[in-house]
């Protein structure tokens, strides 16, 4: 199936819970979908039989501009039929939390720790919400766009010595 | 002395104990791989068949106990940097340090919005031989591996250090 074709029939599935559908050059043709209604759409994508998304290939937190809404990405491949999707979700910037998809593509687990780790989103219902790269006592979600990074950690100069 | 004639000077050799813990230090450099990063990749080049460390009696272990010098070949992230340090106290004096790449010597490509970076190992344990470079080709990670000899070479040992009753 093209994406225009995955995307039709999300639409007829789903209906207002499917936002829109991106099409730019250089990006893969992307769904946005609300976040609320995630889970479902990622069960439906995996068990439907003309869809078979075994795949979750990748899991991304995202943070354009550093005032707007964060968003997660994911990427989806049925090796069965070959074919891929993208969603696209977004969510708030402060205490934002997103439906776990951990126990439905195991994939998840650790995409989620990362994008929790590095830009602060939560993600219900996963197995072991922790960082993933960073530190435990680390404060902040670096890849934030209005981040500032500490002076010092454990003592240690961050900033660069002048 | 019979039997012993001509023998002493082709086999006696007169130095001092100083010297010959030196030379014989200087000559076994086993060094504590440490590949944190890209660097790592020249280090390891630098120890195959092509330029063979081992030339220079260097010889790569996995422990910091068996290590005399440690070389530090990559990023320093603030994570590993307590690593680095705990291992470093574990290794056994005499020690020395090699940091290799413009990253241990001073954050290298991060030395300004790397917020995991540290900037630069010596913020954390002493070093003996900074190499430039990023990364540093295996001939100048030789070269500051001469350099460490020779600095061990010129080290007292048992003789007292200036400044000691
Ligand atoms: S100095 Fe350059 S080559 Fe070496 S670890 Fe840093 S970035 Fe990589």
């Amino acid at each position: 199936m093209t994406e225009q074709e995955i995307y039709a029939d999300l639409t007829a599935e789903f209906g207002d819970k499917i936002i829109e559908f991106v099409v730019e050059e250089t990006l893969n043709p992307t769904v946005v979908v609300k976040a609320d209604s995630l889970a479902d759409i990622c069960t439906y994508l995996k068990d439907t039989e003309a869809l078979q998304f075994d795949s979750l290939m990748n899991l991304a937190g995202h943070d354009s501009d550093g005032v707007s809404d964060l968003s997660v990405i994911y990427h989806f491949h049925s090796t069965f039929l070959d074919h891929y999707i993208t969603l696209k979700i977004f969510t708030p910037r402060e205490d934002s939390t997103v439906d776990s998809v951990a126990n439905i593509y195991r994939t998840a687990d650790w995409h989620e720790r990362e994008a929790w780790d590095l830009y602060g989103i939560k993600f219900n219902g996963h197995p072991d919400l922790k960082r993933i790269l960073l530190e435990e006592d680390w404060e902040g979600h670096p890849l934030k766009k209005d981040y500032v990074a500490a002076e010092f950690y454990r003592g240690m100069r961050i900033a660069k010595v002048k | 002395m019979g039997a012993l004639n001509h023998k002493f000077n082709e086999n006696i050799l007169i130095t001092s104990l100083d010297k010959l813990l030196n030379w014989s230090r200087s000559g076994s450099e086993w060094y504590f791989q440490f590949g944190l990063a890209c660097c790592a990749i020249e280090m390891m080049s630098a120890a195959a068949a092509r330029h063979d460390l081992e030339r220079f009696g260097a010889m790569p272990r996995s422990s910091p106990r068996q290590a005399d010098v440690m070389i530090v070949a990559g990023t320093v992230t603030l994570k590993m940097a307590t690593r680095v340090k705990r291992l470093y106290e574990q290794m056994a004096e005499p020690k020395y340090v090699i940091s290799m790449g413009s990253c241990a010597n001073s954050g290298g490509p991060y030395w300004q919005h790397g917020y995991h970076v540290l900037k630069g190992v010596d913020q954390i344990i002493p070093v003996d031989v900074y190499i430039p470079g990023c990364p540093p080709r295996p001939e100048a990670l030789i070269e500051g591996l001469l350099h460490l000899q020779k600095k061990m070479r010129e080290e007292p040992r048992l003789a007292k250090k200036e400044g000691q009753e």
